[in-house]
This record gives C-alpha cells, sequence and structure tokens, in this order.
C-alpha cells in the first residue's frame, strides 16, 4: 500500500500519536513489513494509488489487508518473471537494465534530500547533481568495461581516445561542475548547498560504484551475476514466510516485524537454494562462461571452455555426515562450494543493508523511498539488500577466483621500455625454469 | 587569506523560508503542540531544523584560544595589532617551508610519513567540526568508528597501490603477504563490521544526527585519504612530481596575495572578497614563471627525478636511475615571435618544463577554486578556521585546502599522459597466472622481443 510521507501529512487536529508510532513501527520497508498495523491505524490521507485499475477492481472484494498482501504477491511474480525475460535476453540487456536501475536509484536517493533539503530552489542543482552522474558513469566505463570491448573501441577513432585518456577527461569534466558548483553557492543558502554537494556525491558513491561492481560481475559469468541476486531474493521472501509462521522473538529495534525464526530459517533456505541453483546453471555454458564481445559478429557471446569450477568432482564426505546421509562421496561443482560462501554472506549481512534502509527512513521521516512499484514502494527499496552483496561479490572474485587477464598483461608489456620487457621477460623465463615447464635445452620448442 | 565570518545580523528570519513544516514549528518551540509521546522525534526535529533554516540562524562556534607562542607575543609587543598579525603570518610561512625544505632532504619515506600525518590531521579536524555542528559528542560508538574507517580505507588503498613498491619487502615476510595478497578482502570485511556496528549503534532518537555523521565521515574519507594516497603515488613517480605541483601551489597563494596587496583593486568572486582579479593574473604569471625555473632546477638532479624504489639488500629507499626523456635536455626551435623577442634561434630545455607550464596553469587558475570551496564550507558552517594548529593561520587543511585538487590532477596528468604501466606490478601479475598461461605469455613475449630486436634469437641468457 502506499502511504504519504509522513511530514506532508501532517495535520493537528489528526490523531498525532498514532501516526508517530506508526511511523516508527511502518518505515522499515522491508519485504516482511505488512499493512496489517497500517489498516487497523488511523485512517491517513492517501496519495496516488499507482495500482493499476484491472488489479483494483479484480481485489475489489477482498478486505484491505488480504487485498494488500494480493497486490505484493502478484508484483513480486511480475518482477521475478521479468528478471527471467532479461536474462534470456542476454548481457547487453542485462547491462542495460543495471544502468536504468542505478538511474532510477539515483533519482529517487535524490528527490529524497531534495525534499529533506527543500532545495527545489537553489539554482543549478539538479543539473549538477545529473551532470556528476554522467562524469562519474564515464570514468568507471572507461575504467572497466572498455577493456571487455577492447576490439571495438581500437577500431573506432573517437572512442580509442575517449577511452585511453577517460582519466583525464572525466577529471576535467568533474572540475568544471565542481567550479560550477563553488560559482552557483548564493549566500543565504551555503550550508543547503553543501548538503546537497554531500549527498549528490554520497549517492553517487553508493549507487554507481555498486552497479559498476555488478555489471563487472556480470563479465566474469552470469552465473556471479544470478546466483547473488537470487539468494538475496530468496532470503527476503524465506525470512518473511518463516517469520510469517514461525516469528516470536524480535531481531533488531530498528525493524520490529523482523524475528531471530525468520532470519535463521531464510538463513539456512537460502543456503540450500543456492546450493541447488547453482548446481542447475553450473551445467549451462551459458551462464558459466566469460561474456565477450566478439568482434565479427559484433555481439556478446558466451562460449568457452568452463574452467575448473564448473566441472564435476568427486568430494569426499567428512564422517560426520556419511552416516547421516549414507554415501560416501559426492558429486558437486566447486562453484556450488563457492555459492555456499555466497549464500551465507546473502543471509547474515545482506539484512544489514535492509536495516540500514530502514533507519535511513526513519532518520528522514519517509515511508517508502518513492512510488514505483505499487505494494513495494520504489526500486531503491527492492535494491537495498543487494548493494552490499554486489560489492561482497566483486570482491570475492577478485581476491580468489579471478586471475590477472593474460590479454591485458601482454598489452600492458607492449607498452613498456625496452629494458623494462627485457627484465620481466628474463625473470618469466628462470621463473618457468624453476617451475619445470621450460628447460634451457628445449624452450625453442 | 582570513575569511571574514559570515555573520547574519541576527537569528531572526525564520520567515524567510517560509516553512510551515514541522520541523520549523518544533524548533521554536512549539513542539508542545504535539503528542508528548512522541518525544523521540523532537532532537531530530530540532538538528532537522538547523539544515532548512538559512544560514543565519545557525549558531556560531565560539573561537579557540590563540595559540601563538609566548615568544612571538613578546617580540612583537610593540607593534600595532595589523603589523602583528602580518609579522606572525610571515614567520610561520618561512617556518613551514623551511620544514618542507627539511623533510624534502631528510628523503622519500619522511615524506611519506609526513603526508599521511597530515592526512590524519585533517581527517581530524573536519571530523570536528562534523561533531560539533551537529552536537554529536554524546553519540555512542561514534568517534571510533570514525577512526576504524579511517584505518579500513587506508588499508585499502595502501594495498592496492603501495605495496607494490615494496614488493620485494612483502615477498619476505608470510604474514606481510598474506595481508597484501588478500588485501580488498580482509579490508572489505573490515569495513563490513564497522558498517553493521554502526547499524546496531543506531539509537532511536538520534537516527538523523548518525545518519549525517556517517555521511560525513564518508565524504572526508573521500576527500582526505584518496587524495593523500594519489600524493604519495606520485612521490613514487618521482620527487619532482611531488615537488612541483605543491610548489606552484604555494607561489601561487603568496604571490596573488602580493599582486593583490600592491595592485589589487577589482574583487574576483563574493564568496572571498578579499581576493583581486590583479592578484589572481599576477600569482598566475609568476606562478608560470616560478614552475618553469623550479622544473629546470629540479630536473638536474637524479635525487628528485628518479622514480623512488625499494631495494631489500639496502633496505631502504633509492632514487638511482637512468633519468628518462623527460629529464634530459633537448633543443627546441621557437616560434618565430618568440625569436623575436629573445634575438635567440633555439632553446634547450627539459621537456618536463613543458609540463610544468600545464601544471602551473591548473593550479593558479582551477586551485583557488578549491579555496573558494573551503571558504564556502567555512561560512556555511559559520566557522572562521578550521582549526587553531598553526597560529596566525588556522589549521592544516586550511594551508592544504588548494592542494587536493592539484593532488588528483598531477596523478591523472601522470596516468594518461606520462607513464605506462608498472613494471613491477606487471610481473606481479604475470607470477600469478596459472603456469600453462605463463607458458604462452613467454612464447608471445618472446616472439614481439626477436621482432624488435630487443632479443638476439641465438642468445639464452
Amino acid at each position: 500500500m502506499t502511504e504519504l510521507r509522513q511530514r506532508v501529512a501532517h495535520e493537528p487536529d489528526a490523531p498525532p500519536e498514532d501516526k508517530e508510532s506508526e511511523s516508527e513501527a511502518k518505515v522499515d520497508g522491508e519485504t516482511a513489513s505488512d499493512s496489517e498495523s497500517r489498516a487497523e491505524s488511523a485512517p491517513l490521507p492517501v496519495s496516488a494509488d499507482d495500482t493499476p485499475e484491472v488489479l483494483n477492481r479484480a481485489l475489489s472484494n477482498l478486505s484491505s489487508r488480504w487485498k494488500n498482501w494480493w497486490v505484493r504477491g502478484i508484483l513480486t511474480l511480475a518482477m521475478i518473471a521479468f528478471f527471467f525475460i532479461i536474462i534470456y535476453l542476454g548481457p547487453m540487456v542485462l547491462m542495460i537494465i543495471v544502468m536504468c536501475v542505478q538511474i532510477k536509484c539515483f533519482h529517487e536517493i535524490i528527490t529524497i534530500g531534495y525534499n529533506v533539503y527543500h532545495s527545489y530552489d537553489l539554482p543549478w542543482f539538479r543539473t549538477l547533481s545529473w551532470y556528476f552522474l554522467l562524469c562519474v558513469n564515464y570514468f568507471f566505463y572507461g575504467e572497466t568495461v572498455t577493456d571487455y570491448f577492447f576490439t571495438l573501441v581500437q577500431r573506432e577513432e573517437p572512442l580509442r581516445i575517449l577511452s585511453k585518456y577517460h582519466r583525464f577527461i572525466s577529471f576535467t569534466l568533474y572540475l568544471i561542475g565542481f567550479c560550477m558548483f563553488v560559482l552557483s553557492l548564493v549566500k543565504k543558502h551555503y550550508r543547503l548547498q553543501f548538503y546537497m554537494f554531500g549527498w549528490t556525491h554520497v549517492t553517487l558513491l553508493i549507487v554507481v560504484t555498486q552497479s559498476h561492481l555488478v555489471i563487472h560481475n556480470l563479465f566474469e559469468g552470469m552465473i556471479w551475476f544470478i546466483v547473488p541476486i537470487s539468494c538475496v531474493i530468496c532470503n527476503d521472501i524465506m525470512a518473511y514466510m518463516f517469520g510469517f509462521f514461525f516469528g516470536r522473538t524480535p531481531l533488531i529495534k530498528l525493524s520490529p516485524k523482523k524475528t531471530w525464526e525468520g532470519f535463521i530459517g531464510g538463513f539456512f533456505a537460502t543456503v540450500v537454494f543456492g546450493l541447488l541453483l547453482s548446481y542447475v546453471m553450473s551445467g549451462y555454458r551459458c551462464f558459466v562462461c566469460p561474456v565477450e564481445y566478439n568482434n565479427d559478429t559484433n555481439s556478446f557471446t558466451v562460449d568457452c571452455e568452463p574452467s575448473d569450477l564448473f566441472r564435476l568432482q568427486e568430494y569426499n564426505i567428512p564422517g560426520v555426515m556419511q552416516s547421516v546421509i549414507g554415501w560416501k562421496t559426492v558429486r558437486m561443482y566447486p562453484f556450488q562450494i563457492h555459492s555456499i560462501a555466497l549464500s551465507t554472506f546473502a543471509s547474515l549481512i545482506g539484512p544489514f543493508g535492509g536495516f540500514f534502509a530502514s533507519g535511513f527512513k526513519r532518520a528522514f521521516k519517509i515511508k517508502d523511498f518513492a512510488n514505483t512499484i505499487p505494494g513495494h514502494g520504489g526500486i531503491m527499496d527492492r535494491f537495498d539488500c543487494q548493494y552490499l552483496m554486489a560489492t561482497f561479490v566483486n570482491v570475492y572474485i577478485a581476491s580468489f577466483i579471478r586471475g590477472p587477464n593474460p590479454s591485458k598483461l601482454i598489452q600492458q608489456f607492449l607498452t613498456l621500455r625496452p629494458d623494462q620487457q627485457l627484465h620481466i621477460f628474463n625473470t618469466l623465463r628462470s621463473h618457468l625454469i624453476d617451475k619445470g615447464m621450460l628447460t634451457s635445452t628445449t624452450e625453442d620448442k | 587569506m582570513l575569511e571574514l565570518r559570515h555573520r547574519g545580523s541576527c537569528p531572526g528570519p525564520r520567515e524567510t523560508e517560509s516553512l510551515p513544516h514541522r520541523e520549523g514549528e518544533a524548533a521554536g518551540g512549539d513542539h508542545e503542540t504535539e503528542s508528548t509521546s512522541d518525544k523521540e522525534t523532537d532532537i531530530d526535529d530540532r538538528y532537522g531544523d538547523l539544515d532548512s533554516r538559512t544560514d543565519s540562524d545557525i549558531p556560531e562556534i565560539p573561537p579557540s584560544s590563540d595559540r601563538t607562542p609566548e615568544i612571538l607575543k613578546k617580540a612583537l609587543s610593540g607593534l600595532s595589532s595589523r603589523w602583528k598579525n602580518w609579522w606572525i603570518r610571515g614567520i610561520l610561512t618561512l617556518t613551514m617551508i623551511s620544514l618542507f625544505f627539511l623533510i624534502i632532504y631528510m628523503g622519500s619515506f619522511m615524506l611519506m610519513l609526513l603526508v599521511l600525518g597530515i592526512q590524519v590531521k585533517c581527517f581530524h579536524e573536519i571530523i570536528t567540526i562534523g561533531y560539533r555542528v551537529y552536537h554529536s559528542y554524546d553519540l555512542p560508538w561514534f568517534r571510533t568508528l570514525s577512526w576504524y574507517f579511517l584505518l579500513c580505507v587506508n588499508y585499502f588503498f595502501y594495498g592496492e597501490t603501495v605495496a607494490d613498491y615494496f614488493a620485494t619487502f612483502v615477498q619476505r615476510e608470510e604474514q606481510l603477504q598474506f595481508l597484501i595478497r588478500y588485501h580488498r578482502f580482509i579490508s572489505f570485511a573490515l569495513y563490513l563490521a564497522g558498517f553493521c556496528m554502526f547499524v546496531l549503534s543506531l539509537v532511536k532518537k538520534h537516527y538523523r544526527l548518525q545518519f549525517y555523521m556517517f555521511a560525513w565521515t564518508h565524504v572526508t574519507l573521500l576527500i582526505t585519504v584518496t587524495q593523500s594516497h594519489l600524493v604519495i603515488q606520485n612521490l613514487f613517480e618521482g620527487m619532482i612530481w611531488f615537488l612541483v605541483p605543491i610548489s606552484s601551489v604555494i607561489c601561487n597563494d603568496i604571490t596573488a596575495y602580493l599582486f593583490g596587496f600592491f595592485f589589487g583593486r577589482t574583487p574576483l568572486i563574493k564568496l572571498s572578497p578579499k581576493k583581486t582579479w590583479e592578484g589572481f593574473i599576477g600569482g598566475f604569471f609568476s606562478t608560470v614563471v616560478f614552475g618553469f625555473i623550479a622544473a629546470y632546477v629540479l630536473s638536474k638532479y637524479q635525487y628528485f627525478v628518479c622514480p623512488v624504489e625499494y631495494r631489500s639488500d639496502v633496505n631502504s629507499f633509492v632514487t638511482e636511475c637512468e633519468p628518462s626523456e623527460l629529464f634530459q635536455l633537448q633543443t627546441y626551435s621557437l616560434p618565430p615571435f618568440l625569436k623575436a623577442v629573445l634575438r635567440q634561434e633555439r632553446v634547450s630545455l627539459y621537456p618536463f618544463q613543458i609540463h610544468s607550464i600545464a601544471l602551473s596553469t591548473f593550479a593558479s587558475l582551477i586551485g583557488p577554486f578549491g579555496g573558494f570551496f573551503a571558504s564556502g564550507f567555512k561560512r556555511a558552517f559559520k566557522i572562521k578556521d578550521f582549526a587553531n594548529t598553526i597560529p596566525g593561520h588556522g589549521g592544516i587543511m586550511d594551508r592544504f585546502d588548494c592542494q587536493y585538487l592539484m593532488a588528483t590532477f598531477v596523478h591523472v596528468y601522470i596516468t594518461s599522459f606520462i607513464r605506462g604501466p608498472n613494471p613491477s606490478k606487471v610481473l606481479q601479475q604475470l607470477l600469478v597466472l596459472q603456469p600453462e598461461q605463463q607458458l604462452n605469455i613467454y612464447k608471445t613475449l618472446k616472439t614481439h622481443l626477436i621482432e624488435k630486436g630487443i632479443l638476439q634469437p641465438a642468445l639464452k641468457v
């Protein structure tokens, strides 16, 4: 149910007590929060209801509580179906969707900042915020994505310059925005303007960096994108279910609807789900292979020899579990073991992202980030747990999975000075001879 | 330049904001009309109101004690207060410049420690301002968390950049190797621990305050820590890349002040009423000339020009190398109009001097915007100086506000136009690859080197 922000609804004659106690209990924004207490509370002025008319009519007979439950349920299924469709459409579409989600999240948070600081009449500020978004996106695209598009970029001269000097160009653009900000400082509104500047930058830091980490993960292999996101979604839903059926002990004061039973039940359910999902997905090349841009066909291809992570291996079950399961060995993909780590993170630490967002909404007295999705709130409400996950997956891959990219190394090597090249070559040679990969007599073979 | 504090005439005009919202009413003491059961919103409202009111409503922070040493005070007691201030500033300026020279003499490691010390002090100053602005002294955990985040982010950056230079040192120690190899994961885990502590420390009445301080900490980290690591990276490129930009900014400050003092008439920007166009333009030209000359003088010495390397045998930093082409004299033919002026056909310059023109131009034209930003910041939060560390000058942040943009610019300049990839980093990454990949690369490199004639096919050394 979409409800109006507390501040705007302030009327002296409405029962303020109810509103206050409601807002403290309601502005959680996580999936488990339901409208039960809302429906029973004093009637609040309702903002524009985004629920489509057809749903409204179909559900008009039910009581308002069940109506809300159905709206949320239908929208959940719609979003999951949408997710599957996009996966089917391929990496390029996924990338574009990630970009759009990023822009929408940025817009939502900036709008909140505007509303908090009544900043609509500040000169330039909207323009500057969007301009900074553009600069930072260009910088990140230059840093990461152009490596994957290397062949495409090399062909086109303007793209090559944009890519090679991207740091300098994006820094210059940023500086222009910075100078515009300084020149736009208005005497009575210094503090407001600095606040909005800080707000914009923190938002950029959160939203843009994470979305680029997500794209980075995607290029590593679609499974690294799909499994983490699905684990977070599964944890949300499972924790809600467990909490609904078994929930007794509250988890944290910040979100009074979360319970320990939901938390722990969600954890186990998510780990099992992650194991099953990664087992299913590891069988398909299109999920497992790194995304590459094929110069000839001018599109993305996912075709490769799957790495060791995605080949079935035998593992000995430890003694304690042998008696339980009755098997001696089990065949698993090594990736499934990694998926346990990912699911554990999604269930244990991911919710802290949700708590952070809840605290944020309480701090600024808003119910939801926006009203984009009927029954769920804004895009940011759906993605608040995902942000920490994306960073974790990227750090995990960089630390434990991915080595350096050989072709990139060769590129870098070729730009060094001759004496440096020789030095590196000789060091590599002695290293290979030590390892027995080369022998001094046969190295020409 | 000491800025005059922007003072509203009276903390009255809330009507200028025309806020019928709860925040405005609450701060005015009208919150008795609200239910007494929602005391938890009172404090947030009061502080929330601070954000929305105009600047003149914000209470000022009383100036802290005067830190001028007694000796100076006695020596200058005879002069009038205006000249006394001028002398104090002058003496402190000379002291700081001599300290700078001394540390340069002591070498790159001391410089690194100095940069680190300045970073910590700047962070401390900005965080203290945030505390005062938000009366945050009684928030649980907050000091600890801010310093903890500073530690995490520093560890992350050290792992990313500086560890490469210490590669040989790191390889020897097992624990260090582990800390460096997995630094991303470890620093992220540490950061997460801090993040979770923050979430768990949220107190019902102080949500907004705590979020503000969280954001304040992060923006401060973004500014101070990233820039200081860029400075250290510039330093490792060669001390000249550290000295010339910093000196250009200092020179611009001083010469703009002098030009403004003697010739200043037209004000430059409303934000800093003491800056003048004459000072700005005079400072620009003198900084370019100064940078040109400083580059010429410093380019001769290997000590300044060579990349800093850590040698494990000597267990210290050495700066010895064959100077690159940037630092070798070349003759350039002068364009015709300069020929007529200087009456010379050719001139021999270091190519680096041409880069120094770019650096000095940036220092004079864009650097001051960093100063304007800091002035605006001080006016916004009604403070005269960032702190009182340096008598006559204010805090460390006051001296370094122009330097931050400069450090980033120099780093971006170097990576875009000067430096190729770091050879030791390339080697490190090569050694981490799978043996088959290494073999493939080895073969590719060998073919390439033989083609280029760098490696003789028959030579097996």
